[in-house]
């Protein structure tokens, strides 16, 4: 009987969850609405979100770029031309690990922030203070946090595929005693713009889903200093769990099929 | 007129309003006084629309506050200055820029006004030159005089104020029950106050109204509390551990649980 209870807490308590959560998704979206009352506040966090997580998505991409030159040569054995390790270090920079390790990094970097923050600010009634006067929460705090989100994820993804590509040449000329123009060719043999669209629209929605998570757990931080390190901790799980996701979820419907 | 009108409310299993009825009339000044945890915060927390009751009706000038549309609620939140009993000044940003936050949202007037309102309702708190400070660098007190300034920079109909005196020394105390009381006489604001300080509810209240079990156990002028006949109102205005007959007497607290952060999504509207 205490089984049967059990689960049908946990049941109830997840089906209020994900109710909450829609509720949240719909107040959001309603709140874009009034341009004027999130733009101003939109630029400070491209600032702080996008600009200042710059560093660490090019530092993901210099040693990525670089193993993934290495990687390649030692799987080809000699069995496949070497100019091959620039087809690898595009196609692998591009499609996955520029967008998923710099979305992890910032899941880390951008979630755990945006949670402490808006969860400091929940815990010590600011929030409540902002609704008091006349502020919409939503509009102030969450959506210029989304959009930043959504926006910057894509540019440094952007950057990370060019830096990595890059570290990606440079180790192959400086370990591998490959040509520029070797590594070229290979990089370019089965390189399309798809390749860079579908990364950077993987980007733009781990941007969103990180973002807006990091919001969902701020505000419903509760119980002063522990509370506020749970919703940040919380954030960086679900933000990572998300990327998982969503990086199957984009390879199942849009990279699967296509030749 | 501020009205609650028969309002229950609870967080769980917890009862914290049973059917509260209390009436605030324009010009008054109507103490809130009980235990930790009674209920008191979360009352004024219905009035600005943070919390949404289980049941009954709270009205501002005879606005039922938990149906309005959001567009009106703004409104309606317009008229009243809330002042939080940590202050909830906004860390990231100087003192002169929390108290412009609310005059910026209303859009009506410039920024040269804006910053004319601003100094004079910092002077009237008495903190002429803290503007381009953090919060983090004033005393809990001068935060506590800012968070007033910041809602009477407003020019509100009411003020709402959340123990404003609590964990400060007598002096600040008085400093700030002064505040409130030249609040009402300059500006005719009609304030609702909630504090276990006995001496600032004698000094500041036309009305004073004692919350136990989530309802009104008696209201009345500061006379009439003071010479109330209620062993549960005595023990309280006394401050003793005991009833008069010696029996001991500790209310479990119902509203301690949801203190600070209880109007989150889902707690409340938002």
């Amino acid at each position: 009987m205490d089984v049967i209870e059990a689960t049908g807490r946990w049941v109830r308590f997840r089906v209020e969850e994900a109710g909450r959560a829609g509720r949240f998704i719909e107040e959001t979206a309603r709140a874009t609405v009034s341009l004027r009352s999130w733009f101003p506040n939109a630029t400070l966090q491209m600032r702080r979100l996008g600009v200042d997580s710059l560093p660490i998505g090019l530092l993901i991409a210099v040693f990525t770029g670089i193993v993934l030159a290495l990687l390649a040569s030692y799987s080809f054995t000699g069995a496949v031309p070497l100019y091959f390790v620039g087809t690898l270090v595009e196609k692998t920079i591009t499609l996955e690990l520029a967008p998923v390790l710099t979305g992890l990094a910032l899941a880390g970097r951008v979630g755990a922030n945006i949670a402490a923050e808006l969860g400091t600010m929940r815990v010590t009634e600011q929030v409540d203070a902002l609704e008091t006067l006349a502020y919409d929460p939503d509009e102030y705090l969450v959506v210029p946090r989304v959009f930043a989100g959504t926006l910057m994820f894509p540019l440094i993804v952007g950057v990370a595929m060019i830096v990595g590509l890059g570290a990606g040449w440079l180790a192959s000329i400086g370990f591998l005693q490959l040509s520029t123009d070797e590594f070229l060719k290979g990089a370019r043999m089965f390189f399309t713009a798809f390749d860079v669209e579908y990364g950077l629209v993987k980007a733009a929605s781990f941007g969103f889903a990180v973002t807006l998570i990091g919001c969902y757990k701020g505000l419903r931080a509760r119980g002063g200093a522990e509370g506020v390190g749970n919703a940040a901790t919380a954030a960086v799980v679900y933000s990572a769990v998300m990327i998982l996701v969503l990086d199957a979820f984009w390879a199942m419907t849009w990279l699967h099929g296509r030749s | 007129m501020i009205k609650w009108l028969d309002v229950y409310k609870a967080f769980g299993e917890k009862k914290v309003l049973d059917g509260f009825t209390l009436d605030v009339h324009e010009g008054e000044a109507v103490v809130i006084i009980g235990y930790s945890g009674a209920g008191k915060s979360v009352a004024i927390k219905h009035v600005v629309g943070l919390l949404e009751p289980d049941r009954g009706t709270i009205e501002v000038d005879g606005k039922d506050v938990p149906t309005l549309p959001r567009k009106e609620l703004y409104e309606l939140r317009a008229h009243i200055g809330y002042v939080f009993q940590f202050a909830a000044l906004f860390d990231s940003m100087t003192i002169g820029d929390n108290v412009a936050m609310g005059l910026r949202k209303r859009g009506e007037m410039s920024e040269s006004e804006i910053a004319g309102r601003v100094s004079e309702a910092l002077e009237l708190v008495d903190l002429p030159d803290v503007q381009q400070q953090y919060p983090a660098e004033l005393s809990g007190g001068m935060r506590k005089r800012v968070g007033i300034a910041r809602a009477v920079a407003l020019r509100p109909k009411y003020i709402l104020y959340d123990e404003p005196t609590t964990g400060l020394d007598p002096v600040t105390s008085a400093v700030i029950d002064e505040l409130m009381i030249r609040m009402r006489e300059k500006l005719g604001v009609t304030s609702v106050v909630i504090t276990h300080d006995m001496r600032s509810a004698y000094r500041i209240g036309s009305r004073i109204a004692m919350l136990y079990e989530g309802r009104v156990r008696q209201v009345g002028t500061v006379q009439e509390i003071q010479q109330s006949k209620d062993p549960i109102v005595r023990q309280f205005i006394e401050g003793r551990a005991t009833l008069e007959d010696g029996e001991s007497h500790s209310p479990a607290a119902p509203g301690a649980a949801i203190a600070g952060g209880a109007t989150a999504r889902g707690g409340g509207r938002v």
